[in-house]
């Protein structure tokens, strides 16, 4: 008794998660509909997101397997989950006053937001097939449903089918890979997996290749990855703002996660067979995210853009298959999701009294009619382009730093050369809010917002006077997946 | 020296960061506090490097003031520490801040406070690339310069700011990356970021080959060297004055410090073997640059390619690889600090009174500002390399180092003494002599007492250092000859390793 009780622990964030959405749903549904009732219960899903974090950061040290071994809590599963949890958090938090001001305000959205979340904590700590497929579908469907939350809206409905329709593609060949490698292994378990991916015999590794390749497409869809990324601009950008933030931020952090313990534990094997993939992956992100965000008007789309060149240099971190290569990712992932909740925070920010605006043209002058506004949002366009101090320098710092170390040149110099190219639209924005002359001002800052752009700008101002401890945990969660 | 956690050099890189955060404070009205915090933040830190200076051995080659703190943990620390090398380039920078403080005191009525912030958070970034004795800690600071000066020319510049901004960012951003990945495969075959450290350690040939050519597309673009020096006609023209100063005074610099530090002696034997592409472009620096010099309609333009010029003779001095050589590169480096700040400045002067930078609408200014006429030929004169003034020296001893190493190459660049004497008497005359028939011309009033002030330190300086160079060179002869001799010591040991 006492040992089940002690193994449900290991899973008690979820728990906690799936509980708690579930009380949730029943009280919007018996509580008669309006703006307080949806925003008490926005509140109380940010309550249980914290309480999810409470209990992640007690379980208890080292790794622990669950459910046969389909199931793992190990160092890196409970980092990754602690980012995640907070992106969600935060990204529920941005979402109240846009809810109230747009009246899409909707009790089944904290809802949503927490089944996806509990989705993404078993994605993170996955160490099966099964397990693998039951996280993602958690995920994805909730996301499917809040991306079309604004059902009235066709941009959003637009937003939600395109994503369903190319989300089910690309969980067919996640399925289909699945198989594959079952049928080539005989087992689900990534340990199985993983022994035999060592033990190869040339019949074998094909189907295995084969199999892992399918897999790959599979993730490489939810991180959107060159070439697996068309839905992204459209989505980000027909999606409700809060809704794009928090797409953007945690279930990136989430299928990060899932890529890396698949490729690093699972196949770790076959290392130089998904090497070849992920660094593809990687070039083509890094090159199209440089590229195409240059000729965007919409600030959804361009951070769209913006996020696929960032999954394209977190990928250079994967691709060198090294513990050094995922502190990289890890680190990455973490500042990448702190510059995207405050680039969206910003967003939220650009408020005329006819409505929101997302055209970038709009914040022309910003400088001169709110400077904090500006500054902060300067600030973060300067850390996505990498530019040190700042913390995005870091973020690409520690990749590229495996990157040389594993001696991938081609990889890396390519890296450089696209940042250089993707600073360029980056410091496009800044320049149309220091040096054009301004237009009419946005509504002041929400809270909310101010809270969470003040937060993430000293984040990126500060993290270098004190990296240390980022470096530290980071590395000591990179360290448990070898 | 013993190692320390947080001390004088720290103080006095960060100090200015104080200063901003003092005026980022203020409320928004409060134009003439801010411009006050700016000018006492960097006379406090003229005066504590000043005293580093008195507290300066020259004769200790090695590095002093050491630093030292974890930081991005592993063997990556925060290190600080000058030698004879950088000293120089500490005081200079925070030598010519509070004079750009003075220079924009009227020029900049528009945003005052974040113009003064963006400058002070510069002058921290400067001092940090001088100071920096870490690979990534002196690539923060390197880089971390573009954002301030990005801002800088794009919101206080002239007609073409948005440009010559973009210009100045792309282009430097692009070289810096490469020397990056450079610098991240140096961290992994030595084992560490510590300068002092990669100094004494040796990179197999092939390897420098390679880093050498990333550390250049880094330098050569900062410095810059021709045929990558087009930014920089660009961005000095569209800068405010004060920003035309820091650039031509302290950020090229960067590139030339940069080859000090790094490419000489951390690869020595790739840097032989380039010496002949770089004496080559430096000739060409020279005298093409000189050539267009001489074309220019633009007062600022006109300077701009004149301080590609000089880069020119700084860049032949250093690889001559003589002590003569060296020691006059950072001698004309120091004094192309102080004469092309002060010719921005002048022009500064006419700028705020007229409003246009062309030569043609300027002549016979000596009879209206005879003040102003004068302090304007001594930089001319200056800027030519005459004797008795600190450009002189500077020539000089670079041509002197390259008589040593190559005849030819002196003799080209000889040529491009004259032909600056060329251009400079050529603008000199068109704007100061002839008749003033310029009717706009006929109320342009002589400096006033701030503006002498602020040329008065410089004058003083140029002319002092062309008589008297000795405080300067004794800083830097110690560390020079260390420098040159342990190149020879590399060399050395490579050709007997080849002959056995």
């Amino acid at each position: 008794m006492n040992e089940l009780v002690a193994s449900y622990a290991l899973i008690a964030p979820e728990i906690v998660l799936v509980c708690g959405a579930m009380a949730l749903l029943m009280i919007g549904v018996t509580r008669p509909e309006s703006d307080r009732e949806a925003e008490l219960i926005g509140w109380i899903a940010i309550g249980v997101l914290g309480l999810a974090v409470w209990l992640v950061l007690n379980q208890p040290a080292g790794r622990q397997t669950l459910f046969d071994g389909g199931y793992v809590v190990d160092g890196f599963a409970r980092f990754m989950k602690v980012l995640t949890f907070v992106a969600t958090a935060a990204a529920l938090l941005l979402s109240f006053d846009y809810m109230r001001e747009t009246r899409s305000h909707k009790f089944e959205y904290p809802v949503l937001v927490l089944l996806a979340t509990a989705g993404m904590g078993m994605m993170i700590s996955a160490n099966d097939l099964i397990a693998l497929y039951l996280g993602l579908e958690l995920q994805s469907l909730a996301l499917y449903v809040v991306a079309a939350i604004r059902r009235d809206d066709v941009r959003s409905s637009e937003a939600g089918l395109k994503y369903f329709v190319l989300g089910a593609l690309s969980s067919g060949m996640l399925l289909y890979g699945a198989s594959l490698i079952y049928g080539f292994t005989g087992s689900t378990s990534f340990t199985a997996i993983a022994a035999a991916a060592k033990a190869g015999g040339a019949a074998q590794d094909i189907g295995l290749i084969i199999g892992l390749v399918f897999l790959l497409v599979g993730i490489a869809f939810k991180i959107s990855a060159v070439p697996f990324h068309m839905w992204t601009p459209d989505v980000y950008e027909g999606a409700p703002t809060p809704v794009t933030t928090f797409f953007a931020a945690a279930p990136k952090a989430a299928a990060m996660a899932l890529l890396m313990r698949v490729t690093l534990s699972a196949f770790a094997g076959v290392g130089p067979q998904w090497q070849q993939v992920v660094s593809a992956l990687a070039i083509a992100s890094m090159g199209l995210g440089a590229f195409a965000a240059i000729g965007q008007t919409n600030i959804k789309r361009l951070l769209a853009y913006s996020a696929i060149g960032n999954i394209g240099y977190a990928l250079i971190g994967l691709a060198c298959a090294s513990p050094e290569g995922a502190r990289g990712v890890i680190i990455y992932m973490v500042i990448y999701v702190a510059m995207t909740l405050g680039a969206f925070a910003c967003v939220l920010a650009m408020r005329r009294p006819g409505g929101m605006v997302e055209e970038i043209d709009e914040l022309a002058g910003l400088a001169q009619t709110n400077l904090a506004m500006a500054t902060v949002l300067a600030l973060l366009l300067f850390s996505l382009a990498g530019i040190p101090p700042l913390a995005g320098f870091f973020a690409k710092f520690y990749v590229f730093v495996a990157a040389v170390k594993e001696g991938l040149w081609p990889l890396a110099i390519f890296g450089v050369l696209a940042s250089v190219v993707g600073a360029y639209y980056y410091v496009r924005i800044v320049k149309i809010m220091f040096f054009d002359a301004p237009k009419e001002s946005f509504l002041g800052v929400p809270t909310k917002a101010a809270l969470v752009m003040g937060l993430t700008g000293l984040f990126m101002l500060l993290y270098v006077v004190w990296p240390a401890p980022l470096v530290a945990s980071a590395d000591a969660a990179a360290r448990t997946l070898f | 020296m013993t190692s320390t956690g947080f001390g004088l050099l720290s103080l006095i890189t960060f100090f200015p960061l104080v200063g901003a955060l003092g005026i980022a404070a203020l409320n928004k009205e409060a134009k003439g506090n801010a411009r006050w915090i700016a000018l006492y933040t960097t006379l406090f830190t003229l005066g504590a490097s000043l005293f580093l200076w008195s507290q300066f051995d020259p004769a200790n080659p090695g590095f002093q003031f050491l630093e030292e703190m974890d930081w991005l943990g592993g063997s990556i620390r925060y290190k600080m520490g000058v030698d004879g090398i950088s000293m120089l380039f500490v005081i200079l920078t925070a030598f010519l801040m509070p004079l750009c403080i003075i220079a924009s005191w009227e020029a900049i009525q528009e945003r005052v406070k974040e113009y003064m912030i963006a400058f002070l958070v510069l002058e921290t970034l400067m001092l940090g690339v001088f100071t920096a004795l870490d690979l990534i800690l002196f690539y923060l600071f390197f880089e971390g310069g573009l954002i301030p000066m990005f801002l800088i020319i794009g919101v206080w510049g002239g007609a073409r700011r948005v440009y010559a901004s973009f210009k100045f960012f792309l282009y430097t951003l692009l070289g810096s990356v490469l020397m990056l990945l450079a610098m991240m495969a140096m961290y992994w075959h030595a084992g560490t970021s510590d300068i002092p450290t990669l100094l004494t350690h040796t990179f197999p040939y092939d390897m420098q080959w390679w880093l050498w050519l990333a550390f250049l597309a880094s330098f050569a673009v900062k410095l810059p060297m021709w045929p990558v020096h087009t930014w920089l006609p660009d961005a000095h023209v569209e800068a405010p004055t004060a920003g035309s100063v820091i650039l031509a005074g302290i950020l090229l610099k960067m590139g030339g410090y940069g080859f000090l530090r790094f490419s000489l002696p951390m690869f020595p034997l790739a840097s032989q073997e380039f010496a002949p592409l770089i004496f080559a472009l430096s000739i060409v620096a020279i005298i093409y640059t000189s050539l267009v010099a001489l074309a220019q309609e633009d007062v600022k333009k006109l300077i701009a390619y004149s301080s590609v010029a000089h880069m020119g003779f700084v860049t032949m001095g250093i690889f001559s690889f003589t002590v003569q050589g060296v020691d006059g590169a950072i001698f004309l480096m120091l004094s192309h600090g102080l004469v092309s700040a002060a010719l921005f400045l002048c022009v500064g002067v006419v700028y705020d009174r007229m409003h246009t930078r062309e030569i043609a609408a300027y002549g016979g200014l000596v009879n209206r500002m005879p003040l102003f006429a004068a302090v304007f030929m001594v930089f001319t004169l200056a800027n030519v390399g005459l004797p008795g003034t600190s450009g002189f020296i500077g020539e000089f001893l670079t041509l002197v180092g390259a008589f040593k190493a190559n005849t030819w190459v002196a003799f080209l660049a000889t040529i491009g003494v004259i032909l600056s004497a060329a251009y400079a008497l050529y603008l000199y005359r068109r704007m100061i002599f002839g008749p003033l028939e310029k009717p706009s011309l006929r109320a342009i009033a002589d400096m006033n007492y701030r503006e002498i002030v602020v040329f008065a330190p410089l004058v003083l300086l140029v002319l002092l250092f062309g008589f008297y160079p000795a405080p300067l060179l004794d800083v830097t002869a110690v560390s020079v000859k260390k420098l040159v001799s342990g190149y020879e010591l590399a060399i050395k040991a490579a050709s007997a390793a080849n002959a056995r």
